[in-house]
């Protein structure tokens, strides 16, 4: 069993949190988005071997926040508050 | 020097002390260039090295595999094969797997031990029973056996679930496929390597793939542990890694990447003679020819590229498991693995040319990869032969994802991912 770091309830148990996708994943903005850049946003995902930036939801306080973790030891390198910076 | 395997070359063999077998399949030195590579040794980059020879008469071939052939998610899946899909698109795909699968020992000179032992797919309500019919109907229009099972049916194939007055999932019927069933996933790999090497196929293992040589705007060859080498066709199926290698390559795809796990019990006798499958326990299980219960589940929650799998989705699959089958209460469990599955978002698979002009891919089977190994093979080759798409794979070429024509077979696959 593995605890996850939220950073508003603190260390929980992993079953907690559900997985929303790659961090920086911003929604197109504007009237004539290509289709391309839809799918892009919808679809495709970096998908990294190692050190990921993600975002997650602690299902019990319903925060999103991001996390960087690595994919292959699972190791959790910084968890972090949404902020204004969900796109960078 | 025996080749072919038969009742008499076994029975020669007895006689000469088993001496004259020969090694299923060549071990050669890599060469510089080939007509196509084929990246990944599973049972998809296998069956296409020996459908481009078989079919398409192009064996300069290689399957460079980084490990040992198999041992990605061929060799540790459930072994489950059928064809109860729901989409026309699946059923053309799958339907076509089912088939070769069952010529495929005789056509590969390997016996794979495909065992026809039927599946029942649970419904634990009446509206589960209401979509049952649904599939059921689809099924037989798409041309594929299916029978809706009632209660008793599926005491009669699965006496030993739990039909207690009490359960917390009482059985309402079922989605019964007659020809569904089980095939040994090794054999599988070792059948088409040693068929393809027999034709002049190169498999060539311990051979990581770590770039892409691009020239032109195209890819024309791989960088390996072993060495740069050349083609002007490459096709990739290496399941849980694609995202891996088309970061390399210069692209992303719609994959993510996670643990999916197994486990089986101790042998035990024959007491579960077909396949059973509860949506609502989340748990599909069967027992092997050894007598192993062979315990399959959801996917892990997190993404992962550890193929060890985590203790809470194990846990679950388990409780499930006991909540079908109490009799199992007593059973001990001898090993519990991974494999890292690529799942996509409409849980199809993806099929057809990269976004990197000469590279074709294979990829996306997700957690049920297995029973779809000789289409995938036959498809890929004919892709990287023509370079163009058979009808069956058209619809699963990557351009369906800015076209919004995603085949969703999240539900018709059975089990929650
Ligand atoms: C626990 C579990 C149960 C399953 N149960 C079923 C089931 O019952 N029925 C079913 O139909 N499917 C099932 N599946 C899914 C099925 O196993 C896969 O979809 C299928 O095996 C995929 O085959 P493949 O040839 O594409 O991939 P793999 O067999 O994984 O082969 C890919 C190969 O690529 C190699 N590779 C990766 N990166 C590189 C590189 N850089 N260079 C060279 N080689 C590389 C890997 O080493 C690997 O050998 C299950 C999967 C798991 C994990
Ligand atoms: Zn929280």
């Amino acid at each position: 069993m593995q605890l996850f770091p939220c950073p508003f309830c603190g260390p929980r148990d992993e079953t907690e949190f559900h997985f929303g996708g790659d961090a920086g994943n911003a929604r197109p903005d504007g009237a004539d988005v290509p289709i391309e850049r839809w799918a892009n946003y919808l679809y495709l995902r970096a998908n990294p071997k190692g050190t990921a930036r993600e975002i997650w939801v602690h299902m019990n306080c319903g925060e999103f926040f991001v996390m960087e973790r690595d994919t292959v030891t699972h190791k959790v390198l910084s968890s972090a508050a949404l902020g204004g910076e969900h796109a960078a | 020097m025996t080749r072919r395997y038969s009742a008499l070359s076994l029975f020669k063999e007895g006689l000469a002390g088993q001496t004259g077998w020969q090694p299923a399949w060549r071990s050669p030195e890599p060469k510089p260039s080939y007509d196509a590579i084929v990246i990944g040794g599973g049972g998809h980059g296998l069956a296409t090295a020996y459908y481009l020879a078989k079919n398409h008469n192009i064996a300069r071939v290689a399957v460079l595999e980084r490990g040992w052939i198999g041992g990605g998610n061929t060799g540790r899946n459930t072994t489950v094969v059928r064809s109860n899909y729901y989409y026309p698109a699946s059923v053309e795909l799958y339907g076509l797997a089912h088939r070769l699968y069952e010529g495929l020992s005789k056509d590969l000179n390997y016996n794979v031990m495909l065992s026809q032992r039927g599946m029942v797919n649970l419904c634990h309500s009446t509206a589960e029973m209401e979509i049952g019919a649904r599939t059921v109907n689809a099924m037989q229009i798409n041309g594929i056996d299916a029978e809706l099972f009632s209660p008793d049916d599926v005491r009669r194939v699965a006496p030993i679930y739990n039909f207690s007055p009490d359960a917390r999932f009482p059985v309402f019927g079922g989605i019964w496929q007659g020809r569904a069933g089980t095939a040994r996933h090794d054999a599988v790999a070792w059948g088409y390597a040693r068929a393809a090497s027999r034709l002049g196929v190169d498999i060539i293992q311990n051979c990581e793939i770590t770039d892409f040589i691009i020239e032109g705007g195209r890819c024309r060859g791989v960088q390996t542990s072993r060495g740069a080498i050349r083609a002007e066709r490459i096709g990739m199926a290496v399941a849980g890694h694609s995202s891996v290698l088309a970061a390399k390559a210069g692209f992303r795809l719609p994959i993510n990447s996670y643990a999916l796990q197994a486990c089986v019990s101790e042998p035990v006798k024959p007491i579960l003679d077909t396949v059973v499958l509860s949506p609502g326990c989340g748990v599909y299980v069967s027992q092997s020819d050894k007598g192993e219960i062979v315990i399959g589940g959801g996917l892990d929650r997190i993404p992962s590229y550890a193929q060890r799998g985590n203790l809470p989705t194990l846990e679950a699959v388990i409780a499930g498991l006991l909540e079908m089958f109490p009799i199992f209460g007593q059973l001990k469990l001898m090993r519990q693995w991974a494999g890292i599955v690529d799942v996509v978002p409409d849980s199809s698979p993806i099929i057809g040319e990269s976004p990197l002009p000469g590279l074709f891919l294979n990829c996306g089977w997700g957690t049920g990869g297995f029973k779809a190994i000789p289409a995938g093979g036959t498809l890929l080759a004919q892709l990287l032969a023509s370079g163009k798409h058979n009808d069956i794979s058209r619809p699963f070429d990557l351009d369906r994802f800015a076209s919004g024509r995603l085949i969703d077979e999240a539900a018709g696959s059975g089990i929650a991912h």
